[in-house]
């Protein structure tokens, strides 16, 4: 499976690529985009990622395991960004694809949900005109 | 027993140091050591119970007895995505 962390813009291109083949005729992706307000209305500059590589490497494999077995096959790829990222910029990027498109939507939805509870990887907001905060997943 | 921690995140914020190594007594868990810790930093205190802890590139469990050398993660709550 397809995983990795990058300091450098996000491509969904080479994610499709991975994941896609002549027995996989449903094809879901979903990208993750630095928003310009906080949930609490703020005004955001820019977010700041990072990741304990190796073991969120780890996890995203872990999950891509899970997907398989839970949702006929599907197979999915994971990018996720680190570093400083502006409005705009792609956080995280993941194709899911499977035989029907039930099982694509089911493996994509699975993936950023449980990437967002299991895989480390850290956020912190900075906001317009000074100051900052670690924001964590519920 | 010296322990070197690695800390992430907020974590690493909070104590202001990418590494840090503290001799504590043998046999102590990765609780009782991020214990210690917050005694020194008291804003860690707050994320004891949400903390968790990595050696050898897996997560341990809190109440793992530590080993002299260790290298031990601490890794604030997640906030990918």
């Amino acid at each position: 499976m397809r995983c990795d962390i990058l300091e450098t813009p996000l491509d969904l291109e080479p994610l499709i690529a991975a994941v896609r083949g002549p027995e996989r005729g449903a094809l879901v992706t979903f990208v993750g985009y630095v928003r310009e307000r906080a949930d609490d209305g703020r005004l955001v500059e820019g977010l700041s990622y990072e990741a304990h590589r190796d073991l969120a490497l780890a996890e995203m494999r872990a999950i891509g395991a899970e997907v398989a077995a839970k949702f006929e096959g599907a197979l999915i790829a994971i990018s996720h960004r680190t570093g400083a990222l502006g409005l705009g910029e792609a956080a995280v990027a993941i194709a899911a694809a499977s035989a029907h498109r039930a099982a694509a939507f089911d493996a994509c939805e699975y993936a950023i949900d449980e990437l967002k509870k299991r895989v480390p990887i850290w956020k912190k907001e900075h906001y317009l005109g000074g100051g900052g905060r670690w924001r964590e997943n519920e | 027993m010296k322990i070197r921690i690695v800390p992430f995140a907020r974590i690493r914020e909070i104590v202001g140091a990418a590494t840090l190594e503290r001799v504590i007594p043998d046999g102590a868990s990765a609780a009782a050591l991020f214990e210690v810790l917050a005694r020194e930093f008291p804003p860690l205190a707050e994320l004891a119970r949400s903390t968790r802890f990595v050696r050898g590139g897996a997560f341990v469990a809190a109440d793992a007895e530590l080993r002299d050398g260790d290298e031990l993660g601490l890794l604030p709550p997640f906030g990918g995505g």
